[in-house]
């Protein structure tokens, strides 16, 4: 691997690599994020909250499509780290393209429920139920979008032959993206509690 | 780049997750509450555990990082029973049901 950079990129004072490290408490950070929202959304649906039972008119099959389409992206990103620790390139930079092109597709089911949400009035001001779900996955998509756009950078740099270490940096924070929709998934769509 | 360690198998674990997916798809189905509501949050912590253990590689990952996360999710447990009396209570001089009026957005003005 290339060893040019900062020399943040290739010390270690834990034993984790310092990349990796600061990749974690990114994620140890997002857990509070996320959390917060989702916490505060299962406070309020457990207090009974008017608005709620909007749950049931979240599409379960745009969900279960999009979830299916994260858990994919999350096996060809995986599969772009085992690729480039044998330092194949050609075959990593594929498989981030996939899932790159995974993203695309999330992207596309997501602004097709949007659309069909907004034409029909449930707005993000409509309630609370409503102001959770634009919320919770809005910023969820805002996630998806910069790792597409993070992703899209490292493949490139690793065709040149540098960092590859970003593939597995991307890869963790692209799971937690997934892991996030793993807890939305039932929360939006299935279990109107 | 990473240690040495035997990968997992990618593939395997992604079929366990679809199958774990169409489960949780299932569960409503039966029209049982209790049971869809532990099919789908029950199957979306075994989905969360395959993922973060190997995908992520959290079980080959130090100590400390699961500390970190540990920590992390401790923190958000004292913010949720932080924030549940403001939620959840509905009593006192003070306690206006803002939502019920429709005033949340006045107030705050």
């Amino acid at each position: 691997m290339s060893m040019h950079g900062p020399i943040a990129t290739h010390r270690s004072a834990t034993g984790v690599p310092t990349g990796r490290l600061a990749v974690w408490w990114l994620m140890a950070s997002e857990i509070f994020i996320f959390g917060g929202l989702i916490a505060c959304f299962v406070l309020f649906k457990l207090n009974g909250t008017p608005g709620f039972e909007d749950a049931s008119l979240t599409s379960l099959t745009a969900g279960a499509v999009n979830t299916f389409v994260l858990l994919t992206s999350s096996l060809t990103v995986v599969l772009a780290h085992a690729a480039i620790e044998k330092g194949d390139r050609e075959k990593s930079f594929l498989y981030i393209w996939y899932t790159i092109g995974g993203g695309f597709v999330f992207l596309g089911v997501k602004a097709y429920e949007y659309t069909g949400k907004i034409i029909n009035g449930h707005i993000i001001t409509e309630n609370l139920f409503w102001s959770f779900y634009y919320t919770m996955t809005g910023l969820h998509a805002l996630h998806v979008i910069g790792g597409m756009v993070i992703m899209a950078l490292i493949s490139f740099d690793i065709r040149k032959g540098h960092n590859y270490q970003r593939v597995e940096l991307i890869g963790i924070y692209w799971h937690f993206v997934d892991l996030i929709w793993i807890f939305l998934f039932p929360l939006l769509y299935i279990a109107n509690f | 780049m990473s240690e040495a360690y035997a990968h997992p198998n990618y593939v395997k674990i992604w079929i366990w997750l679809l199958v774990l997916l169409a489960l949780s798809v299932a569960g409503p189905m039966l029209e049982i509450p209790t049971l869809t509501i532990i099919t789908a949050f029950g199957i979306a912590i075994v989905k969360a555990f395959l993922v973060a253990a190997n995908f992520m590689h959290l079980k080959f990952e130090k100590k400390i990082i699961w500390f970190l996360l540990l920590m992390s999710i401790c923190m958000l447990g004292v913010f949720f029973f932080g924030v549940a009396p403001d939620i959840m209570m509905t009593e006192g001089d003070q306690w206006i049901d803002c939502i019920a009026d429709k005033s949340c957005v006045e107030q705050r003005l």
